[in-house]
């Protein structure tokens, strides 16, 4: 499995933020996308989830399921957790679960990897910032999907939530998964650097 | 199927939780339908004239009052992302969250109705008929209401755009849901005609309102 992209160029609000650029990233493979404030990290991953329309060029993931799109097959961890406040922590991850259509798992089983298994009952207006990205980090192992975009993912979590979710990583890798993070800090795993160019 | 399923069911859940809009609607067209008698005075002929009219208004006003979270709560916490990235077609999508959001909001404001009938003076027969045309219209309602709530999902405060976008689009409902409870209750025309109208409304909004608010959420993602 590949995934890459030729030539993209994004344009929000009238401003051009990326143009010419190329990556790619197979199997096994993580890319961390790096640089200032402003380059266009999150924007990059957006493109790349089908959320925005790039202005140029094309993305492809070969090797991927031809009946599904890119973003079909891709997990999207953004800066807003999609967490509602008014549910429990285990109903939360049980509607991701079955809305993003995972095959039969134990989402309790997916809670304790993340050292979230003593508050499945707690409503989610309750989590502090790291447990709440937690919660969002086990969404990505309860439904399958090869390809993992990550926005800042390790941010708001603790020294020992940051190491968890390299194992995570490293796991997902293993399996011939592709992660793709926006990220100040370093990944903590093998990845290629894609510098994106200063702002402006 | 089971993805709309868990959709609808989480949407009517946080609903009926602490800070959901399935009560505050009741509550508010409660509140409305209270405060008529008060204005117009204690004129019972008046007030059963009045009734199905004062119904209606109430129950559109109540059902756009928690219309307009219906895609911006999920589009603040990053949910609506994931729901236009995920396999779902977005068009069924939104068609199961306005299916969710009458279920919470618009079906107890028709169980409120025979109580609220007592309120203003309406037998049984103009009850029921005003009660039956609720039923067939709030779907128009939410459906169209929804083309509005996924044009003014990016807008912040966007609640008064919501109601300035789609009360005019509500009229034709108003007409035909006050004449079909007036052909009910005094005639001349025949409670089905109107009635027919008010049911073809309700069945095209919930053919245009997905395909219209699903087109609208994908041109405004940002």
């Amino acid at each position: 499995m590949r995934l890459s992209g030729q030539n993209l160029k994004c344009v929000r609000g009238g401003r051009e933020v990326f143009s010419g650029l190329d990556f790619s990233a197979a199997s096994g493979e993580a890319l961390a996308i790096t640089g200032p404030n402003g380059s266009g990290k999150t924007s990059l991953l957006r493109v790349i989830a089908g959320l925005l329309m790039p202005a140029e060029g094309t993305l492809a993931l070969e090797g991927g399921d031809a009946e599904l799109s890119l973003p079909e097959q891709a997990h999207y961890l953004g800066h807003r957790d999609a967490l509602k406040p008014a549910l429990s922590v285990l109903e939360n991850l049980a509607f991701w679960h079955e809305f993003l259509g995972g095959e039969p798992r134990d989402t309790g089983k997916c809670l304790a990897a993340v050292a979230l298994d003593h508050a499945t009952h707690l409503p989610a207006a309750y989590l502090s910032a790291g447990q709440r990205r937690r919660l969002s980090i086990a969404r990505l192992l309860s439904v399958r999907r090869p390809v993992w975009l990550l926005d800042e993912p390790t941010s708001a979590l603790d020294t020992a939530g940051q190491e968890l979710f390299v194992g995570l990583m490293r796991e997902h890798l293993a399996r011939g998964g592709i992660v793709v993070a926006a990220t100040h800090l370093p990944l903590g795993i093998e990845a290629r650097d894609l510098r994106m160019g200063g702002a402006g | 199927m089971s993805a709309l399923s868990a959709l609808i069911r989480r949407d009517i859940r946080i609903a009926l939780r602490v800070g959901g809009g399935a009560l505050i609607g009741v509550l508010f067209f409660l509140t409305v339908t209270v405060l008529m008698p008060f204005a117009v005075g204690p004129d019972l002929a008046l007030l059963s004239r009045l009734g199905p009219a004062i119904l209606w208004l109430g129950a559109l006003l109540a059902s756009l009052l928690t219309l307009d979270r219906l895609f911006t709560a999920d589009h603040e916490d990053g949910s609506l992302d994931l729901i236009v990235m995920s396999r779902t077609p977005l068009e069924l999508a939104c068609a199961a969250k306005a299916l969710a959001h009458w279920l919470a909001a618009g079906l107890p404001l028709i169980v409120a109705t025979p109580v609220l009938g007592l309120l203003l003076n309406l037998d049984g027969t103009a009850t029921l008929a005003v009660a039956l045309t609720l039923l067939a219209g709030t779907p128009a309602l939410t459906f169209t209401g929804m083309i509005g709530a996924a044009l003014a999902v990016t807008l912040h405060r966007g609640g008064l755009l919501l109601a300035v976008l789609v009360l005019p689009l509500s009229i034709p409902v108003l007409i035909f849901g006050v004449a079909a409870s007036q052909a009910a209750i005094s005639g001349p025309v025949s409670f089905g005609t109107p009635f027919s109208i008010l049911c073809a409304l309700s069945l095209i909004s919930l053919v245009i309102g997905p395909f219209a608010a699903a087109a609208s959420l994908r041109h405004g993602l940002d």
